[in-house]
């Protein structure tokens, strides 16, 4: 049978309907379609797929079970090295993973990885009827700061090696940026509830509303007789541009707009949160966050949402899919565009004009790219006399976050770099500061789900041998 | 959840609560805030710390009722449950060397001024305190204003009780007639706050700021409590809430701190037409 060249199409709303909605963009294949599609895989020897996977997934092994119609085998595989599946098969960016690694890729499409993975784990929260097997206590305490993906992953990994774990949140609900940032059509919350209560039956305690670095700090979990500490805070203070307007009333950063938008549900018309229902919009930034926002403005009821982004279409860093998508949904995209400043309203007769201060527009200036910069990124280059305005009412600054230094200020030994992350060895996760490991944004800055659950892995593996190490 | 163990109505608009939060009542200090959820589908209110009891494990809130949040917190009575209340956050405020201290307290801003008052006296210092309200019926917490200062004027817009008059005018008095305070610290209204600034300045008497901007997280991952301080932008959840007076733009805190009154006036009609739907 001769091979399909392409991947199995993913169902999805239709892009004038969804612009409008929030229900997932993203419907997932159906059992014909996932193991046609399972089908494609040559099952060849050397996997380069699994080497493309942060957290090395036996993916042939698991698409062998699909091809089977053995769906609930493919998650035990899967679950075995992931602990979020149904969120990684929506969220990784496999263009430049595993499935860039894929053999068939090289002649035709590469298996869709991503779709397969997300199909089994939806598979299994809908139809698994049975109880988790339980790992005998090893009577050890392990801490985990943060409730986001790399949080979860180490506390689900060494909670199934036996140890009694739990992980304290700062907000009112676990998930960190799966809840707060990643709105409701690309990952349904539902989804993340989900995959937490799944860590609780394995027996990790959940505490939210507690703020470690203030609430407690990272020397009473230790005299409270956690014997190590996971910190996986996440990426903190948004950043903004600096220019003039930034206060204006319309101006948010990408963290609050979202946050507004999926944690406190302002989507909603029921909620007690109040969000701008803005007709204009631009959003400064071109990565993931940003398509978030913008998408989420559409959907919030905009006519218009630009997304400004000094570099062209080929640097965008967002992930290719919620590129594709924004556009299908008619986001505009005004590449090689720098913001200079934002214009509000000012009504000189009357201080008491509500309207004072609300944005009106956004000058900003052409570039062109230059010579590639250290990273081998192009280099924007401002085109001189080129400005001109976006009339717009909404601004949302998506261009990336400084780490949080509560933690850091509170915890003696911690060492950071000069950017504030905080320091570890990469290969265990450890920092400067005994039993004390981190992960994720916290250490890296601002990335991607996926590389912030092999963080939570990798510490988790390193936390497991330090205590086994210590306590023999 | 988080039990409300005292509720206690210090006047028409403002009341006072006693949460049980044993985490947070063991490290609270005065200056820092707590944020709250009343309900599961409620919205995130930042409260400062207005004293706390690290032994019986309460932390005390005093809000007045402005929003549908504060109307539903309202609510509910001693013995019931609020959904979230987590904390403390902020920097406390900073006592260190400060031997003489004038606290100036505007209408329920006097609720959070409380406890920095008595920390000062805790401490040894002389603390002189000025606390305005609009009329007689407005006024709260002056026993404990008395209890805990050298010097307690208290005055009101029209003259219903204490002296006539808004709260910079004994202040100027006071430090035109020699007293030399180590600080001048401000807590009430942005606008009131803005004059306190403007009349500290001529003298260069430090001046510090409580800020209670708009929040959401309150630990600064979200940035809607930002503000422009000495020119740059901080973020009053973590940098704050307390400011150097001289540096805080206020015009501009003012005019952001209006962007939602749309919403609160029709979340705050929507909550009074829910009781009068209930009273009928």
């Amino acid at each position: 049978m001769a091979i399909q060249p392409k991947k199995h199409e993913m169902p999805v709303q239709e892009a004038a309907v969804r612009a409008r909605n929030f229900k997932e963009v993203a419907l997932g294949y159906t059992p014909e379609i996932a193991v046609a599609e399972a089908q494609r895989c040559l099952n060849c020897k050397n996997k380069p797929c699994v080497a493309g996977c942060p957290v090395n997934i036996q993916i042939p092994d698991f698409i062998s079970k699909i091809k089977e119609g053995d769906f609930e085998g493919a998650y035990d595989i899967i679950s075995g090295s992931s602990s979020l599946p149904a969120v990684c098969g929506r969220v990784c960016p496999q263009e430049t993973q595993c499935e860039s690694k894929c053999t068939l890729g090289i002649k035709f499409e590469p298996v869709g990885i991503g779709r397969l993975e997300r199909f089994v784990a939806d598979y299994h929260n809908v139809h698994f009827k049975g109880e988790v097997v339980l790992p005998q206590p090893n009577g050890h305490k392990v801490a985990v700061v943060g409730s986001g993906p790399s949080g979860l992953t180490c506390a689900g990994d060494l909670a199934k090696k036996g140890y009694k774990v739990t992980v304290f949140e700062a907000l009112h609900l676990a998930g960190g940026v799966l809840v707060y940032g990643i709105p409701e059509f690309r990952l349904p919350k539902d989804i993340v509830a989900k995959e937490v209560e799944t860590l609780k039956k394995y027996g990790v305690d959940v505490e939210t509303n507690v703020v470690i670095g203030k609430t407690l700090t990272v020397d009473e979990l230790f005299e409270d007789g956690y014997e190590a500490v996971f910190i996986g805070s996440g990426a903190g203070l948004p950043r903004f541009m600096g220019i003039p307007g930034e206060s204006l009333k319309g101006v948010y950063s990408a963290n609050e707009f979202l946050t507004r938008s999926n944690l406190m549900k302002a989507y909603d018309g029921g909620s007690h949160t109040p969000i701008m229902h803005a007709k204009n919009v631009a959003v400064v930034g071109g990565g993931n966050v940003a398509m978030d926002a913008a998408r989420t403005a559409l959907r919030l009821g905009a006519e218009n949402v630009y997304i400004v982004y000094r570099r062209s279409m080929d640097e965008l860093p967002a992930r290719k899919e919620e590129v594709e998508h924004a556009e299908e949904e008619g986001i505009k995209f005004e590449i090689l565009r720098n913001p200079v400043e934002i214009l509000g309203y000012n009504n000189p007769d009357d201080r008491r004009d509500p309207k004072n201060g609300c944005v009106t527009g956004m000058r900003v200036i052409k570039c062109e790219l230059g010579e590639p910069d250290e990273k081998g990124r192009r280099r924007p280059v401002e085109i001189k006399g080129s400005e001109y305005e976006i009339p717009v009412d909404c601004v949302i600054m998506s261009i990336g976050t400084s780490p949080n230094p509560l933690i850091k200020s509170t915890t003696q030994g911690l060492s950071v770099n000069s950017h504030g992350g905080i320091i570890v060895e990469e290969q265990t996760g450890k920092t400067s500061r005994e039993g004390v490991y981190a992960g994720g944004d916290a250490v890296t800055g601002a990335a991607t789900v996926i590389l912030a659950m092999g963080a939570g892995k990798t510490a988790a593996k390193a936390i497991d041998e330090y205590l086994s190490a210590k306590n023999n | 959840m988080y039990k409300i163990v005292r509720k206690r109505v210090l006047n028409p608009t403002v009341t006072m609560m006693d949460i049980e939060a044993p985490l947070v009542a063991r490290k609270a200090q005065a200056g820092q805030f707590i944020i709250l959820r009343v309900t599961e589908d409620g919205e995130r209110i930042p409260l400062t710390v207005a004293g706390y009891d690290r032994e019986a494990g309460t932390v005390k809130i005093i809000y007045q009722v402005v929003g549908g949040t504060t109307m539903s917190l309202n609510d509910k009575n001693e013995g019931e449950y609020i959904q979230d209340f987590v904390g403390p956050l902020g920097r406390p405020t900073e006592t260190e060397g400060i031997k003489k201290v004038c606290i100036v307290g505007g209408g329920v801003g006097c609720a959070i001024a409380l406890p920095v008052a008595q920390r000062f006296k805790e401490l040894g210092a002389e603390v002189h305190s000025i606390i305005g309200f609009r009329n007689k019926d407005l006024v709260i917490l002056e026993d404990e204003f008395k209890a805990c200062s050298d010097r307690l004027t208290l005055m009101t817009d029209d003259g219903s009780y204490g002296r006539q008059g808004v709260v910079t005018q004994p202040l100027k008095e006071a430090i035109e007639g020699g007293e030399k305070y180590d600080m001048v610290i401000t807590i009430g209204p942005l606008i009131m706050m803005k004059f306190v600034v403007a009349t500290t300045r001529p003298y260069n008497i430090p001046t510090t700021v409580s800020m209670n901007p708009i929040m959401i997280d309150g630990t600064g991952m979200c940035g809607g409590c930002r503000l422009t301080v000495g020119g740059k932008t901080k973020f009053a959840c973590v940098d704050g809430p307390d400011f150097n007076g001289f540096e805080v733009d206020f015009d501009e805190a003012m005019l952001r701190s209006t962007m939602y009154a749309d919403f609160e006036r029709h979340e705050r009609e929507e909550h009074c037409n829910l009781f009068k739907k209930e009273a009928e």
